[in-house]
């Protein structure tokens, strides 16, 4: 008898805890297909990177393409600033071997109330990529030893040359200007 | 004695099924929470990251900077939560416009609350020059140390003389001194300035810890990200 009772209250809080987990994992899917219908603005036109390591690769390609790599956010005033200047570079641009690439540090819980519709009310044309890895420390150093966070900050660089600017730029000819070095 | 073991594993597996379901259900409100502050307006020259500034085991420079009490303070005039000249002090540079010191002000108000009392007082100073960030003027800050009832001063760098000194480039920005001025830990207050909930290491308090127990604190420098300093147009 008492070993039944074991068994029978074993079996009862198993299925207990597949029902409360399968009802929230289709609560998550249904919210999902919800986010799907609403999608007239598409939900994510970028990607959202978690950790630094999977976007490392973007600072040391070895091609004949020359990168920029801005490291903005939505609360960050003087670098809104000077997105257009790196929307005209991209523009500009266009037909040479130029990639510009604007990596948000924008927080994770910004980025669907914030950094979503920014990027859709602005329309950037340039690459944006989310980047939510907060271990900033671990990940700083790969990008220049002389960053010291604050945004923000540009990376231009090609297989010949590399420039880091530890600061946004004053107008849009300073930033043609050193691209135009580097090219 | 075998009921209570079948109640036991029933009840915890229950409380398991529980805390997996109300954890997503956290997880789902904090994405969709909306924080509709603006980052102000300003025209913004950021200081270049390559100053010098002071690494960490060199001599921190002392200050006379007016505080928001009207009153000049260097290190020697601060005390601690007993009224005792400190064992170190947390001198942070912070201000009332950028958002990312703005998600730090509650928690540096209770990194002093919990720090003053062991001989480790904050000493927070604003070093945006106010002409660039009006924001961020001496009045403004009084205002903001009111409304706050900050229990630390709060030292406007009238000048900016100051944080040049330190090496500062950004704000929320930490100098643990020792109270021979010897800088022992310099960065971030924490690993998670977007989440006060997410943090899992506290810099500052265990940099602290360590000089307590005679120790070198380790990490001694930590990188975050944050608003650049707002200096003067030249």
């Amino acid at each position: 008898m008492s070993r039944f009772r074991i068994l029978f209250s074993i079996s009862i809080a198993c299925l207990l805890t597949l029902f409360a987990c399968s009802s929230s994992v289709e609560k998550e899917a249904s919210t999902e297909g919800i986010a799907a219908e609403n999608t007239t603005k598409p939900s994510l036109a970028f990607p959202v990177y978690e950790s630094f390591s999977e976007i490392a690769p973007i600072f040391k390609e070895q091609s004949d393409t020359t990168y920029v790599i801005n490291f903005w956010a939505t609360w960050c005033k003087p670098c809104v600033k000077e997105l257009p200047y790196f929307e005209a570079l991209h523009d500009q641009f266009s037909g040479e071997k130029l990639k510009v690439i604007l990596v948000s540090l924008d927080f994770k819980k910004d980025i669907e109330p914030k950094l979503i519709p920014f990027v859709e009310e602005h329309k950037l044309r340039s690459n944006v990529i989310a980047l939510t890895d907060h271990k900033y420390n671990e990940w700083i150093d790969q990008v220049d030893p002389e960053w010291g966070g604050a945004i923000p900050v540009t990376v231009v660089y090609n297989s010949k040359k590399r420039q880091f600017v530890g600061e946004s730029f004053a107008n849009q000819d300073q930033l043609f200007e050193l691209v135009k070095e580097l090219l | 004695m075998k009921r209570i073991v079948s109640i036991c594993l029933f009840l915890t597996a229950l409380s398991l099924s529980f805390v997996a379901c109300t954890d997503q259900a956290d997880q789902k409100t904090a994405t969709k929470m909306e924080n509709k502050e603006k980052a102000p307006a300003a025209r913004a020259k950021l200081v270049s990251n390559k100053v010098a500034g002071i690494q960490v085991g060199d001599q921190a420079p002392n200050f006379k900077l007016k505080n928001v009490d009207d009153k000049m303070y260097g290190l020697e005039d601060i005390k601690d939560a007993n009224g005792n000249a400190p064992k170190g002090f947390i001198i942070t540079f912070t201000c009332n416009t950028c958002p990312v010191a703005k998600m730090y002000e509650d928690r540096i108000i209770a990194l002093h609350d919990k720090m003053s009392p062991l001989g480790y007082p904050v000493v927070a100073i604003q070093p945006n020059d106010p002409s660039m960030k009006p924001g961020d003027s001496f009045s403004e800050m009084q205002k903001r140390a009111a409304d706050k009832n900050y229990p630390f001063v709060y030292l406007l760098d009238d000048g900016q003389e100051i944080f040049p000194q330190y090496g500062a480039s950004r704000t929320p920005e930490s100098y643990l001194v020792d109270n021979t001025f010897k800088l022992r830990y310099h960065g971030a207050i924490d690993d998670n300035s977007g989440d006060p909930d997410g943090v899992t290491i506290n810099y500052v308090e265990n940099a602290v810890s360590a000089i307590q127990s005679g120790q070198d604190p380790d990490p001694a420098d930590i990188k975050a990200v944050g608003c650049g300093i707002k200096a003067k147009r030249t």
